[in-house]
């Protein structure tokens, strides 16, 4: 995590308060869900390779 | 050896008759020792009545979220709390992934949409996708954008979509427990008129809904009686925030169990890995699979959730000496 990872990007819960293995083995098969900056929700676009993910104000992110 | 799987030698690798619905159940119900034979014995029952070729497929999404129905298993309905925003796809984008899957070798690429069925929006970015896909890429178009007009089917016929997706989900007996705002009977309508425009069938569910194991061999022989060119076979990967998020994974053997069973259900089928094998089977039992009775592999991701790396699945069937279908073998 980041200094600007606040938040889950699973479960959009405090990324800060606590740790997050179980999210953190899932997302190993999941897209992002939260912005990790400002905890909106994103919206995410899965590829055969890849996604895409979009936080109106945070911008985009791929894997 | 069974008894069961005597009987299952003779019919379906001898005669190539599907077993009824208690003869599935029978080996659903097998004690762990005789899962390897079962295994074994769906695995020459494929490799008889289909050959040593794999179906490679991959699939996107062109419609994401905000669906109006309430499939208990599905992060895409809007009648959740699902994290899963709708999101539409662009027409370059699907020809990005089109050729994303081709590049894998794949044969198949399947377009879906999380609608209770498609409206003029829908059924003209299809027109448009379809066209823009056939006129860049080699590649099959099948589709699965929920129930169908007659109209819709005959549009999707013109577009040259060969292949349709409509899943049961599940059996007949258990399907309102998953869904409501639709029935059972709603669907299979849709197949049969599918069936009927020549395109191929593509119909399969979900394993691992609370389902009994009774009603999974009543699933697999309603299956056997549509007679789908292809069954999609998933695994419940439960989802945040549906109705089912909390349901445990199927245990790998019952995974495997079950492959067996549908395979020896339908000896001619293309029985393709779907969503969810991931989770319930690994590495290991995805290779277990392979060799009990499955012809065919969803590569890459799915629609909301990531899958193996393609590479990964290619590299397992060139070790395992399973040829992709080519092409040409499709057309």
């Amino acid at each position: 995590m980041t200094t600007t990872e606040l938040w889950c990007d699973r479960c959009g819960e405090s990324a800060t308060a606590t740790a997050h293995p179980a999210c953190a083995s899932a997302r190993q098969l999941e897209p992002p869900r939260f912005c990790p900056r400002c905890r909106r929700r994103m919206k995410v676009q899965v590829l055969p390779v890849g996604w895409a993910a979009v936080c109106v104000e945070h911008g985009e992110i791929q894997g | 050896m069974s008894e069961i799987l005597d009987q299952a030698r003779t019919q379906v690798l001898g005669d190539g008759v599907g077993l009824d619905q208690a003869g599935i159940l029978a080996v659903l119900s097998l004690p762990d020792e005789h899962l390897p034979a079962a295994l074994q014995l769906a695995h020459d029952v494929r490799m008889r009545w289909c050959g040593p070729e794999v179906e490679v497929e991959g699939i996107v999404s062109l419609k994401t979220g905000g669906c109006p129905e309430d499939c208990h298993f599905c992060s895409q309905s809007g009648l959740f709390t699902s994290p899963v925003r709708s999101v539409w796809l662009d027409i370059p984008s699907l020809v990005e992934a089109a050729k994303q899957t081709a590049a894998t070798g794949a044969t198949e690429f399947c377009i879906v949409a999380a609608v209770r069925g498609p409206d003029a929006r829908l059924m003209k970015q299809m027109r448009e996708g379809v066209a823009a896909i056939k006129a860049a890429v080699d590649i099959q178009v099948a589709a699965s954008l929920g129930m169908l007009s007659k109209e819709q089917v005959d549009d999707l016929v013109d577009m040259g979509v060969h292949r349709y997706n409509h899943n049961l989900e599940t059996c007949k007996s258990y399907f309102p427990n998953v869904v409501t705002t639709h029935s059972w009977e709603e669907r299979w309508e849709t197949l049969r008129m599918v069936r009927d425009s020549g395109m191929e069938v593509c119909c399969g569910g979900i394993l691992g809904l609370g389902e009994t194991v009774e009603q999974r061999a009543e699933f697999a022989a309603q299956l056997a009686e549509l007679n789908p060119h292809e069954v999609p076979l998933n695994f419940l990967n439960p989802r945040p925030g549906t109705p089912l998020g909390d349901r445990p994974v199927v245990e790998g053997k019952d995974a495997l169990r079950a492959i067996a069973a549908f395979r020896l259900a339908m000896p001619r089928t293309i029985l393709r890995y779907a969503g969810g094998r991931e989770i319930t089977l690994g590495d290991l039992g995805t290779r277990d699979g392979l060799l009990g009775g499955i012809n065919a592999v969803i590569v890459g991701n799915y629609l909301t959730t990531l899958g193996r790396p393609a590479t990964a699945d290619l590299e397992l069937l060139d070790e395992l000496k399973m040829p992709v279908k080519a092409l040409s073998a499709t057309l």
